[in-house]
């Protein structure tokens, strides 16, 4: 079957969501701003004449009509970095400070970590973790080309990942972008929708449940977590945040993303969800013309031991 | 050295020791000299580096951190590759030259866009009028009005070698 028809019955408008899913990404880059500004990256691509589109909600995206993100000066020089628009929004979520500690539970290859470790301007801690051990020679080649100091590349299963060979026992923030069926990228792998199985949803949900349970018990009272997916699939989405609301201290807060996206949705085929799981944002490709995506923001329960001194300042 | 002086371990990261008098690993670079070479080879300040740590894994291999760490031994990365040492003249990576290269104030030869183009390319070049040293440059040119380094070279006898990773090579167009 076709896993794109199991969500029409989710979707305002289900042509449009089908057309949608038909046509495919351009390519887009973000500005690796430790290295340049989104200005400077515009000088170069204008002195080399590569066209350019900005992206109205994010300064520091810009899409290439031509394709070939990786062809061009601004890209050698570590400036830019291909990555999907909406794969921008968790580290958004994350919200990430300069000093904090952070866990990228699922980072290989590396966009969001590179993300991380930019809005941090390189200082504080990223913990980039994978499972596979090919993967993450993209991730270190990527963090290398753009610059970064202060990442650890750990190779552990994420759901007993152990912090032994960190410096501190817990983080402030973690990111769980976590492996999943992906029909939110069918706009540039139209192969993920043959691939897709029932039995995969099921099994990768399992995967899902254990790795963000793992990241909230691995953040200090009062951090946050970011869950987030490239798949529509509800079972992967609000069942697992259900799942981990269940079993941790932990609470789904508002998040506010600057594009359009519907909530989290309650009720999915027999299975009912905490109602809470409407703050999650569920992003369609027909709403802002991008691919796919599920994203929700978590507080880890308890007293913030920051919170007496502002709440947002890095820990020591 | 007897035989249980400690040796190094290539498939593990050790913290620099701060000078050479701290050195208990034969052959390991100590912090003090590895901020000396680049502040005498490049004219960076050595407070640039005060925050950050540095590693060794591999035969030489020195990393470059900005975090957190104590024992990362069993880690897969600890920040970036930054210089390569147990070897007669050290070598920087092409990722230090762009992340740091822009601070130096020495050694940087300055490339017109068709040179720029033939080295990002992995190409070797005749350029006699240099009159600097001999051995690693960095290599720049100036790009969107200011100038930008683009990796390591290696200058020897009239000529600049493009020591730029297969991997990151890359065939771009000459901007005038």
């Amino acid at each position: 079957m076709n896993p794109l028809d199991r969500y029409e019955a989710l979707v305002d408008d289900a042509d449009a969501f089908r057309a949608a899913c038909d046509r495919p990404l351009p390519s887009v880059v973000r500005v690796n701003e430790m290295a340049a500004s989104p200005a400077r990256v515009r000088e170069a691509f204008d002195e080399e004449g590569v066209a350019y589109e900005p992206v109205d909600w994010h300064d520091g995206l810009f899409r290439l009509p031509d394709g070939n993100p990786g062809g061009n000066w601004p890209y050698v020089h570590g400036w830019t970095h291909g990555q999907e628009e909406v794969s921008v929004l968790p580290g958004l979520a994350l919200d990430p400070r300069p000093g904090d500690r952070v866990w990228d539970a699922c980072a290989a290859p590396g966009s969001k970590t590179t993300q991380i470790a930019d809005a941090m301007d390189d200082e504080g801690t990223v913990v980039a973790n994978d499972n596979n051990l090919g993967r993450l020679s993209a991730l270190r080649h990527n963090a290398e080309r753009l610059g970064i100091t202060n990442a650890i590349v750990t190779n552990q299963d994420a759901r007993n990942f152990s912090t032994k060979p960190l410096a501190f026992d817990e983080f402030d923030r973690a990111l769980v972008d976590a492996p999943c069926s992906c029909e939110g990228t069918c706009r540039k792998n139209p192969d993920v929708v043959d691939q897709w199985t029932l039995d995969h949803v099921h099994a990768v949900a399992g995967i899902q449940k254990g790795i963000l349970a793992r990241a909230v018990q691995a953040t200090r009272p009062g951090g946050t977590v970011v869950y987030s997916t490239c798949t529509f699939a509800p079972e992967e989405n609000e069942a697992v945040l259900d799942h981990v609301l269940g079993e941790e201290d932990c609470e789904i807060v508002e998040l506010d993303l600057p594009l359009d996206t519907v909530p989290g949705v309650t009720e999915w085929e027999d299975e009912t969800y905490d109602e809470s799981v409407t703050r999650a944002h569920r992003v369609y490709p027909h709403h802002n013309d991008t691919g796919g995506f599920f994203c929700a923001k978590l507080r880890v329960g308890g007293d913030d031991p920051n919170a007496a001194s502002g709440g947002e300042e890095a820990s020591a | 050295m007897s035989d249980d002086a400690p040796t190094n371990d290539g498939q593990r990261f050790d913290r620099l020791p701060e000078t050479p008098a701290d050195r208990e690993v034969e052959g390991r670079a100590s912090r003090r000299e590895v901020l000396d070479w680049w502040a005498e080879r490049f004219g960076i300040e050595r407070g640039v580096f005060e925050g950050y740590s540095f590693w060794e894994k591999g035969a030489g291999k020195v990393w470059i951190f900005n975090g957190e760490a104590t024992d990362p031994s069993r880690v897969e990365a600890i920040g970036m590759t930054f210089l390569r040492t147990r070897q007669e003249h050290w070598k920087p990576t092409t990722r230090a030259a762009t992340r740091f290269g822009g601070l130096a104030t020495k050694n940087v030869i300055e490339l017109d866009p068709e040179q720029a183009a033939a080295f990002v390319a992995g190409d070797d070049q005749d350029l006699p009028e240099w009159d600097g040293d001999w051995g690693y440059l960095i290599a720049a040119h100036e790009v969107a009005g200011e100038r930008a380094p683009i990796g390591v070279g290696l200058y020897l006898y009239d000529e600049l070698r493009s020591v730029v990773p297969k991997g990151s090579r890359a065939d771009l167009p000459v901007v005038e």
